[in-house]
């Protein structure tokens, strides 16, 4: 069982490590839309996949946050991967089976996974 | 929505954009009673008697209540489908409250689903807000506040990859426990 004596030990690691995670600029942001239909379309899940997974892989310049409604409920739950000085990759319809895989192919290797992106599914 | 902890995070989100610093759910299920119950109560902005009215009702929810949407509509129809309900009471300035009452046993009551999930997403995503979360399952009883939790934490965020996967761990074994 967790207790909140693992939380303390986890505090003292982390602190005698120089790099917290920290929402900069530099990093890769993971953007998972969470209104209403992003809800009911299954998002909770696929962020979860992200989060869980890039933790897993210790992906520290990696943060995963939400957002509203993106405006096209249709293609929910809609996922945004933003770069530094790359442009913005919006990913459609997405499950935590293809969360993992974008994690593995895009933000581990850098290849976008183009059949799950906007473009491909318009 | 497909599952309870689906509305309730629906919901939370709610007073999350209402500006909310504390926002408190308290969940119920008691089977003795055959109720399942929960609150969310928010010391965001509120809402005037007359927006507090129209946010229950789809069909007047015009662009100025924009940000509450459908979420509201559809969590008192999951009610009123197992013959309980939705009450919400609000005050502009001070915050609002509102909760919901499903049928424990009733055929069409959704099952609870995945709370360890919906409050992962929830702290991680807004750790500028505090939470508070009880879950009783007849006479077994957990709780999270996560200004103990951050207390503990000194400063190293919920999103670092090492403390959200004790959190994750954290909050899938407690609700497991509490219907063992």
């Amino acid at each position: 069982m967790k207790s909140l004596a693992d939380l303390e030990a986890i505090r003292k690691e982390m602190l005698e490590k120089v790099t917290l995670r920290k929402d900069d600029e530099q990093g890769v942001r993971i953007v998972v839309g969470m209104a209403t239909c992003g809800i009911a379309a299954g998002a909770r899940p696929v962020m979860n996949a992200f989060m869980e997974d890039t933790a897993k892989r210790k992906l520290e310049h990696v943060t995963v946050s939400q957002t509203g409604c993106i405006g096209m409920c249709r293609l929910e739950p809609i996922v945004e991967v933003f770069e530094p000085n790359k442009e913005k990759v919006t990913y459609v319809k997405m499950t935590p089976e293809k969360a993992l895989r974008v994690v593995a192919e895009h933000i581990v290797n850098g290849n976008v996974v183009t059949e799950y992106t906007i473009g491909a599914n318009e | 929505m497909k599952e309870l902890s689906l509305h309730i995070l629906d919901i939370m989100q709610n007073s999350i954009t209402a500006g909310a610093t504390l926002v408190t759910l308290e969940l119920i299920e008691d089977t003795a009673a055959d109720i399942l119950k929960f609150s969310v109560t928010d010391n965001g902005k509120g809402m005037t008697p007359e927006m507090a009215k129209a946010v229950i009702d789809p069909f007047t929810t015009g662009r100025t209540t924009r940000k509450v949407g459908l979420g509201i509509p559809l969590l008192k129809l999951a009610a009123e489908n197992t013959g309980g309900g939705i009450e919400l009471s609000s005050e502009v300035g001070v915050g609002t409250v509102i909760s919901a009452v499903f049928g424990y046993s009733h055929i069409d009551r959704q099952p609870l689903g995945n709370m360890a999930e919906t409050m992962l997403g929830i702290f991680t995503s807004h750790e500028d807000i505090d939470f508070v979360y009880k879950h009783r399952h007849n006479d077994k009883e957990y709780s999270v506040d996560t200004r103990e939790l951050k207390k503990i934490l000194g400063g190293v965020p919920f999103t670092q990859p090492e403390v959200t996967l004790w959190l994750s761990d954290f909050l899938k074994e407690n609700e497991q426990e509490l219907y063992a």
